[in-house]
């Protein structure tokens, strides 16, 4: 089975939050960077349980510029056989999906998979997007998959629940947690790492329909206004009159 | 023209659809054209979708949608937009809505964003906001291209009644076979999903074993509100997977969401940060999540959430 499992580079969780250049930009000083934990986590160790029970390959693609690089090995590390990065600076999921997308276009993967979102831009269209261009089924949010042959039983989330599909080879899906279970690098995986390909590949053309202009960040909250534990119908009554939510 | 998806779960419609309406209706406004909706099969009430905004009402029926497929859905969805000229299309945030913004927007080549929080601005170029960075956050986008695809987060407007009843009409378009099976939907009845919950009360670790919860659902009940909970208690098997909200879980953005029990991690946080007010409950003073909080009580959950559904079942019996 040939697999590729689309990773993206994001600001780490606990990153401070700030920008630069008229706030235009993301100020990337002082932040560390971390492989998108939807993608690492779940997509990229489902898509390596499935290779190791039915044998095949799995590749990891990522574009970006070379700062992505260190991300990438680490996907390589964990346990990816090679990686492709396409050598741009994306700004939008149109952009990133069309890249993917023209790249995977002749390689005839069989399953395609993503995070369920990344936790900078929280999208979630990029694997919608890849399904559409290559002309796959898509499944998002799934949090269970179970192969037989050619044919895969997926489950996701929906609202308040599940819902459990069939849908057969080539399709894509998007990682949610569920699928699969965090794996640490081990020692040997590292220097393997090293000896893998990473192959970067030249964007093709593409003209991109939306782009950020702006940030800002959301008005400071007030200090939190404490009630005295005793005094629950005061804290009803900040609810109705003040706060009006109940 | 703006275009609507109104979906429907099981044949209704829920607040999430009605939303999307208005915000369609509101948006038009501001572009000076009309709002019509489009319904993909059969549900209860499609004239009412005029009420909220839509002056028109497609309906579609064909062999390619009657198990969810996002395939055969976004060609349906795409195809009407070019039949109708159809110049933004909404949808909801909704797990549905997600399965098929980014394929609408591929088939329309389209600019698109994913979760906008507040109606367009569209002096000098349309330009939306949504939430980034987990909330932390907000992203102005610029959409450049003729034809727009946006997807509403939810509870970020009320629907409002502007409208009347629209007699639907059917629509004919081209719908590719479905290659998508679905098995089954297990989804839990009688309580209003946690993404589309106003009220949602929420406990953790703190409360010490799954057999206490019974205070928490009292508290949910007397307020209407829905249940949720943290990831330790639901990775221990404590509760139910789809009540988990955080990073990882469920992302919400309720009126009130009020947590007892729960430390308030940043992952934590960034499920729930967009919530309009925050109640904490915590014994301990130091929990970070008083910082987040707009009212805060320290004290122990055992003796505060009763008092607290007390209070608030006097309050509702004047």
């Amino acid at each position: 089975m040939k697999l590729l499992v689309c990773i993206s580079k994001t600001p780490d969780t606990t990153a401070k939050i700030a920008f630069t250049n008229g706030d235009t930009e993301f100020n990337e000083e002082g932040v560390q960077f971390i492989m998108n934990p939807y993608d690492e986590w779940y997509a990229l160790v489902r898509a390596l349980e499935l290779k190791e029970a039915a044998g095949g390959s799995v590749t990891i693609i990522n574009v970006g510029t070379s700062a992505n690089d260190a991300v990438i090995r680490k996907g390589l590390a964990i346990g990816a056989d090679d990686a492709v990065r396409i050598d741009a600076d994306p700004k939008s999921s149109y952009f990133v999906a069309k890249q993917i997308a023209a790249y995977a276009a002749d390689k005839e993967f069989d399953v395609v998979l993503t995070g369920k979102e990344t936790i900078d831009f929280n999208g979630s269209e990029v694997g919608g997007m890849i399904a559409e261009a290559l002309d796959m089924p898509f499944i998002s949010y799934a949090t269970h998959l179970e192969m037989d042959g050619n044919v895969a039983k997926i489950t996701r989330d929906i609202e308040g629940g599940a819902e459990v599909a069939e849908v057969s080879t080539p399709f894509t899906l998007s990682a949610s947690k569920g699928l699969a279970e965090q794996r640490i690098p081990n020692m040997k995986g590292i220097m393997m790492s090293k000896r893998k390909p990473l192959n970067v590949v030249a964007p093709v053309e593409i003209s991109d329909p939306s782009k950020v202009v702006g940030y800002t960040l959301p008005d400071a909250k007030e200090s939190v206004k404490l009630v005295d534990p005793e005094n629950m119908t005061e804290l009803v009554r900040l609810l109705h009159e003040e706060a009006k939510v109940i | 023209m703006v275009l609507v998806f109104a979906e429907q779960q099981k044949g209704k419609f829920k607040k999430a659809t009605l939303e999307a309406i208005t915000y369609g209706a509101k948006t038009a406004q501001l572009l000076n054209t009309t709002c019509a909706a489009l319904v993909i099969g059969n549900a209860e009430g499609v004239d009412n979708l005029g009420v909220y905004g839509a002056t028109k009402i497609y309906q579609i029926n064909a062999e390619g949608l009657n198990d969810f497929d996002s395939q055969s859905y976004a060609a349906a969805i795409a195809n009407a937009a070019k039949e109708l000229g159809a110049k933004v299309i909404i949808m909801g945030h909704s797990s549905t809505g997600k399965s098929l913004l980014g394929r609408v927007a591929i088939r329309l080549e389209a600019g698109s964003v994913a979760g906008v929080n507040q109606l367009p601005s569209v002096e000098g170029g349309f330009k939306v906001n949504k939430n980034v960075f987990s909330g932390k956050a907000i992203a102005t986008y610029e959409l450049s291209s003729e034809v727009k695809v946006l997807s509403l987060m939810g509870n970020s407007l009320a629907p409002e009644e502007m409208g009347a009843a629209v007699a639907p009409e059917e629509l004919s378009v081209d719908v590719p076979a479905s290659r998508v099976k679905v098995l089954e939907a297990k989804t839990v009845d009688g309580e209003v999903p946690l993404p589309e919950a106003e009220l949602v009360v929420s406990a953790g670790r703190g409360m010490k074993e799954p057999g206490n919860w019974g205070i928490i659902e009292d508290l949910a009940k007397s307020l209407g509100a829905t249940t949720a909970c943290s990831r330790p208690v639901a990775d221990a098997g404590w509760r139910p997977h789809h009540e988990h909200v955080g990073q990882t879980g469920v992302a919400i953005r309720p009126n009130l969401y009020i947590a007892a029990g729960i430390s308030g991690a940043i992952q934590h946080l960034a499920g729930v940060n967009r919530s309009k007010v925050i109640v904490v409950i915590n014994k301990d003073p130091e929990a970070p999540f008083f910082k987040a909080a707009d009212y805060g009580v320290v004290g122990d959950l055992f003796e505060v959430v009763p008092k607290l559904t007390a209070a608030i079942n006097a309050y509702k019996a004047e």
